[in-house]
């Protein structure tokens, strides 16, 4: 990680409900380095969707970003720039969602809609933004592009596409791309392929990914690093191959746990008890101590820093305070 | 907390209170106007708005105030009663297209759905044509433009809780047509057919309105608002407020239902 | 192929199902048709004389066959009153009343269309209190009503606007104009109502699709991401509006043309009515429901040109 693409430091997000504030995302710090694949993980409500969200500009009304900032390549990203939106969406940052099928304007036939990403942030002619949408499409394993381009959405499989929203995302060649769960709506054999896309598009484009699922699955078949966020903080974060050899905060444990694999057939899968607690009951000391088998007085009390444990390993847990071994 | 919701439905409450407001003119005037309806003084034509006449005089000298109270009586009558044949015919036709199915369903809906091709009020200016004029045949005229809204949803009903369970179970234990219509469905389908005969009722107002304007509606002697407005409408320069007048009331009455049927729905979309 | 043949067979099972209708009430419903036209107390003779020209003596069935048959080949009868052709007397007030909801049709979508977008994009409480109580009252007004309004006000007060007749197109069309634009308007209130309500609605819930989250995140600028996408996605709820607000013109022109005796079909018909004009009155609902069932259709249409989806669907 040697210059960071993207950093955001300190950053806090909250939701306004008439006069009161719930702070959604709290002391948001990570970095993701140029041609990086780091994916967030933590169960719905986490606050993993928002934080991409941010990053995009595309808060809901409701919501607003009450601390810290974002850096990319180096310069405050959005207004605080000075700079539009408009020029950092889909130019230097794209997105692509969970459900392809109505991620995609259904009136429009899709060549149309890659090729408009094209001609919105690179100076060239309508023939040209064609000829360059069907490369694309040709790049993201869509065979026969010529007769798809004029298809409708609804003329085609959810993989393909989430294949179109792939190709869209990536003609104007951004420096980061945000996948927002791009899998869960799509069948298992697809979703391995859109894994493997988006790997080989990371590899040969040189687009980092931050990756954003509920599964540890899927992140660990595409990212080098993960970040675990729980009730609106990140509560873990460790290249991948260290969380799954080494998880450290209970929470991550927990996921781990409860993720299908070998040698765990036949017996009944775990699941972490209790859930997310809303916006509303949140209140002070560690967020997963409601839910934490090794919970004690303190964490119930005093919120926990995130410390680092071993190099590019932090913990926002108790039981890690002193840098060591759990106590 | 049902009492406080009521009480924060504004179309509900604005609509409640006109309707009620209307109600309670109509009702007086049961006993008791400030002048006869008929009662003209020929010193006083096309008076404006005074103490004494608090809305003016019409043309004969006519008190507007006592008129428009005794013409809330047949409103009311036309309102309440036509939506009280659409409602019971459009019952019986929707659920019997609903319980039969079939060819009779595709037929009866068709027939249902051609009432769109006489748009406005020409089908009950078609029925008035035929039968002639008067209070008891706008009533059934007007009715009969109302069937099809109340059809469409009790059919709807059907065709949706036929399938459930307990209209099976029904059926099952030998329960006839008629029961299952009754107890088992209409319930379930409550909530719009209320709304639409708030609807109904104010579209009926002003089909009144429209169908005694051009004089097919309401005849002489009994009292009408559309008629009045017909009246007024030569003296629209010279006695303005005889046409402001009347045909704010209309508006009053139709906006009233509307608002209601608006709040009710709000109730019901809100509890679901 | 398939899907076009059997809509057509539709519109044709509908028009035949309007003209039994039509039928029905004016020729079953009333008994004798002959009395309808003469009064219940006609002289005998004058009844007799006159059910042999309506051809009352053949059966209700051979009756409906003949009118159908003489329609389809382009006779639709005799007026009774005008002793001319009804296809003629038709033809002549048709562009009055056609004018008039073409007219009003425009108004309605000129002034709904815009303000709908406008109150859509900025929803604040007092636009949104506003925006109810216009259109609740757009709703409740009585058309007709309104239109004395306007005249009081534009005819009357400031002598804008002409009050009553109209010049055709033909000789005088600043004219025709001036004459044709308060009735148009007081019809088309109440569908400014409806369009901006409507299209507010359908535009709030467009606004939280995905899919207009996707085109912010390409980067496109607001106003794109609303004309090109949101507005298009839109108009496909708003065009059944206008199917039904067609019909909804050409029912209240009954009435409007009457206030501002413009001489259209809606004038015409209750004229008839008057003079007892059977025939004519037949043809003429008749010729209105046709026109009613032929819009919907093309609006049907053109559904399958704005959303491919239906396209596909038979």
């Amino acid at each position: 990680m040697a210059s960071a693409l993207l950093e955001i430091r300190d950053m806090e997000v909250a939701f306004r409900i008439g006069k009161k504030t719930y702070p959604a995302l709290q002391q948001i710090s990570f970095k993701v380095g140029e041609k990086e694949t780091v994916g967030i993980v933590g169960e719905s409500g986490c606050g993993k969707s928002l934080t991409s969200l941010s990053v995009m500009g595309l808060l809901p009304e409701t919501a607003e970003m009450t601390k810290g900032g974002m850096l990319l390549e180096g310069k405050p990203l959005g207004p605080a720039s000075g700079e539009e939106w408009s020029g950092i969406r889909g130019k230097r940052v794209s997105m692509i969602f969970q459900n392809p099928m109505s991620a995609l304007n259904p009136l429009m036939p899709v060549g149309k809609q890659i090729a408009e990403m094209a001609r919105t942030h690179l100076a060239i002619s309508k023939r040209e933004a064609k000829r360059l949408a069907l490369e694309m499409m040709a790049r993201v394993g869509l065979s026969r592009a010529e007769r798809l381009y004029d298809d409708y959405p609804h003329q085609l499989s959810g993989g393909m596409m989430q294949r179109i929203m792939i190709a869209t995302a990536l003609i104007c060649d951004p420096k980061l791309l945000i996948a927002d769960e791009p899998t869960t709506a799509l069948d298992v054999t697809i979703q391995a392929q859109i894994l493997d896309l988006l790997r080989e598009m990371n590899r040969s484009l040189g687009t980092a990914i931050l990756l954003i699922s509920h599964d540890l699955g899927v992140i660990r078949e595409v990212c080098d690093r993960v970040i675990v966020m729980y009730a609106g903080y990140i509560v873990e974060e460790a290249p991948v191959a260290d969380i799954l050899e080494r998880p450290r905060h209970p929470y991550t444990t927990g996921l781990l746990q409860a993720l299908p694999g070998i040698g765990k057939r036949g017996r009944p899968l775990y699941t972490i008890p209790g859930r997310v607690p809303s916006l509303a009951d949140r209140g002070t000391g560690c967020p997963f101590a409601g839910r934490c088998p090794s919970a004690t007085e303190q964490c119930g009390a005093v919120t926990p820093e995130l410390t680092e444990t071993s190099p590019g390993h932090r913990v926002r847990c108790h039981l890690y305070a002193s840098g060591g071994r759990p106590a | 907390m049902k009492w406080k919701r009521l009480v924060r439905n504004k179309p509900m409450m604005i609509g409640g209170g006109l309707i009620a407001l209307l109600f309670a003119l109509m009702a007086t005037s049961l006993f008791y106007t400030p002048y006869g309806p008929n009662e003209m003084n020929t010193e006083m034509r096309l008076a404006p708005p005074q103490a004494d006449y608090w809305w003016g005089t019409d043309n004969f000298g006519r008190d507007i105030f006592s008129r428009i109270m005794e013409g809330a009586q047949t409103a009311f009558l036309i309102g309440f009663s036509s939506v009280a044949i659409g409602l019971s015919f459009g019952l019986a036709v929707g659920a019997l297209a609903g319980y039969a199915g079939g060819w009779l369903d595709e037929l009866l809906m068709r027939v249902i759905d051609a009432k769109l091709a006489f748009p406005g009020i020409l089908l009950a200016i078609m029925l008035v044509t035929v039968f002639g004029p008067g209070l008891g045949n706008t009533i059934v005229a007007l009715g009969v433009m109302s069937i099809p809204a109340f059809a469409r949803i009790a059919r709807g009903g059907f065709i949706q809780y036929k399938e459930f369970t307990f209209v099976k179970a029904a059926k099952a234990r030998g329960a006839g047509p008629l029961r299952i219509v009754f107890l088992h469905i209409l319930p379930n389908v409550s909530s719009p057919l209320i709304v639409t005969a708030s609807l109904r009722f104010s579209g009926a107002i002003l089909a009144e309105a429209g169908l005694s304007y051009l004089g097919l509606g309401v005849q002489p002697p009994d009292p009408s608002w559309g008629r009045m407005l017909s009246e007024a409408q030569p003296f629209i320069a010279n006695a303005p407020w005889y046409v402001l007048i009347t045909g704010a009331v209309i508006t009053a009455m139709v906006l009233g239902f509307n608002l209601l049927g608006d709040g009710i729905r709000d109730l019901y979309d809100n509890k679901g | 192929m398939r899907f076009y043949i059997r809509k057509l067979a539709a519109l044709g099972s509908t028009v035949l199902l309007v003209s039994v209708i039509t039928f029905l009430v004016f020729q079953v419903l009333p008994g004798d048709p002959a009395e309808i036209v003469l009064g219940v107390d006609a002289d005998p003779h004058q009844l007799a004389e006159l059910r042999k020209t309506m051809g009352l003596d053949r059966p209700a069935a051979e009756r409906y066959w003949s009118w159908v048959k003489d329609a389809a080949a382009g006779d639709l009868g005799q007026s009774l009153r005008y002793h001319r052709p009804v296809a003629d007397i038709v033809a002549e007030r048709l562009p009055v009343t056609a004018s008039l909801a073409i007219l009003s049709l425009g108004l309605t979508l000129l002034i709904g269309v815009p303000l709908g977008v406008y109150i859509a994009r900025r929803d604040g409480k007092l636009p949104a209190l506003l925006l109810s109580a216009f259109t609740q009252l757009g709703l409740a007004v009585p058309s007709f009503w309104l239109a004395f309004i306007l005249i009081l006000v534009f005819s009357v007060t400031f002598k804008w606007f002409p009050t009553y007749g109209y010049a055709p197109w033909s000789e005088n069309p600043a004219k025709a104009l001036q004459s044709l634009f308060l009735p148009s308007l007081a019809l088309a209130v109440p569908g400014i109502a409806v369009v901006i309500r409507y299209l507010r609605n359908t535009l709030l819930d467009q606004f939280r699709m995905d899919y207009v989250r996707t085109a912010r995140s390409k980067g496109l600028r607001e106003r794109i991401v609303l004309y090109r996408h949101i507005l298009r996605n839109s108009l496909v709820p708003v065009l059944t509006i206008v199917g039904l607000l067609i019909a909804d013109t050409l029912g209240g022109s009954i009435v409007v043309e009457n206030v501002f005796a413009l001489p259209g079909l809606g004038n015409l018909l209750i004229t008839s009515i008057g003079t007892r004009d059977l025939p004519l009155l037949q043809t003429m609902v008749l010729y209105i429901a046709v026109i009613v069932v032929c819009i919907n259709f093309i609006v049907d249409m053109l559904y399958r040109v704005i959303d491919p989806r239906i396209r596909l669907k038979r």
